[in-house]
């Protein structure tokens, strides 16, 4: 009989479709697995409501629980319980040294336009914060581009959500 | 149906498939990447309301006639110069978080959850028309735009939420453009979204 342990563990061989250095696990997406009679009930969120890759994250959790032989149910639930906040430490190690700048920590108001151009964001890079806000806007939803006055490199910062 | 929840989606797709037409002729290429991500982020918005009111979301956002849909006049316009898009997605912006703050606190808790998180993505859109805005604000041709928009953003929200728009625009009160009204834009909007979905064969996966 298949564990929720042997579930995460599955679920965590599962790349980040858009950023394939962190899983679904690093991620924080999945909310909850329980396992019951054989069945498997994935809680899932997605990062955000447009993000293209929410099939194919469904898709492959699916057949992940499959491949431990037990029915998988996916549900995708749309509130506002996942946040950046919910990025795991390893994910955040992981994000930093493939170039993604973490996401700042969520605060109770929403981010503002002040706060992204604040000297406040680091360099995944070198580390200085003498970083400026280049674009709100990246190659996806969940990205900002910034660049840095130090090591004169461009980077991307993860938006906190 | 809730209307007001339709409202808001149809709202979100058209606006949505609106700024997608930036995308690859915005004049700045960061305005590319800005306009598309805003669309895309607009149109799953749609999607996640949809699925709020029915099974199939593809059948309500894309298998109605052009005079059933509830979207507000002011998101069907195609506006083809970078004063008014910018002076459309101020405004619209500034209705959203109005409406958005106010379902924030729907009884509910399916809807109020997905309002939150619909907020939290709009701050990003929010931030980008705040920018545009402060750089444009004294310019003429920016605030000729406003003012031609103006009656349709007040035709974005519900009689009792205007109020707090003028004051937020700093804009007075003038007769609205109201849902329920199309434009002729609509049409020809309608006809380009549902191309593909209505040429597939019956039973087409994707």
């Amino acid at each position: 009989m298949v564990t929720a342990e042997q579930v995460w563990a599955a679920l965590d061989e599962i790349a980040d479709p858009e950023i394939p250095v962190i899983s679904l696990v690093d991620l924080g997406v999945i909310r909850s697995v329980d396992v019951h009679d054989g069945h498997v009930e994935v809680e899932f969120t997605p990062t955000f409501l447009g993000c293209p890759a929410l099939e194919a994250m469904k898709k492959a959790m699916e057949e992940k629980v499959t491949g431990l032989g037990a029915e998988p149910e996916v549900r995708v639930i749309s509130d506002d319980s996942w946040s950046t906040d919910r990025i795991t430490a390893a994910g955040r190690a992981k994000l930093l040294a493939a170039g993604f700048a973490p996401p700042a920590p969520r605060e109770a108001s929403a981010p503002q336009l002040v706060q992204l151009q604040s000297k406040a964001f680091r360099c995944p890079y070198c580390g200085s914060t003498e970083t400026t806000l280049e674009n709100i806007f990246g190659p996806t939803p969940c990205r900002s581009l910034r660049y840095c006055e130090s090591c004169r490199q461009p980077f991307e910062q993860f938006k906190t959500i | 149906m809730n209307e007001l929840l339709l409202g808001l989606a149809d709202d979100e797709l058209i606006i949505g498939w609106r700024d997608s037409e930036w995308t690859g002729i915005a004049p700045m290429l960061e305005e590319d990447v800005a306009f598309s991500s805003i669309a895309q982020n607009e149109i799953g918005h749609a999607r996640a309301v949809y699925e709020l009111l029915t099974d199939d979301a593809d059948a309500l956002a894309l298998d109605r006639e052009p005079a059933e849909y509830r979207c507000a006049p002011l998101v069907e316009l195609r506006l083809l110069d970078w004063a008014h898009a910018i002076a459309r997605r101020w405004l619209y912006e500034q209705a959203d978080e109005i409406r958005i703050a106010a379902l924030r606190e729907h009884g509910d808790a399916e809807i109020a959850g997905l309002a939150a998180k619909i907020n939290r993505e709009e701050a990003y859109h929010r931030m980008h028309a705040e920018m545009w805005h402060e750089r444009l604000r004294d310019e003429p041709r920016f605030r000729d735009a406003v003012a031609e928009l103006w009656p349709y953003a007040l035709g974005v929200l519900p009689q009792e939420q205007r109020a707090e728009l003028a004051v937020r625009t700093g804009l007075a009160e003038v007769d609205a453009v109201e849902r329920g009204t199309h434009t002729d834009d609509l049409a020809q909007l309608w006809d380009e979204m549902t191309m593909v979905r209505r040429s597939q064969p019956a039973g087409t996966q994707w």
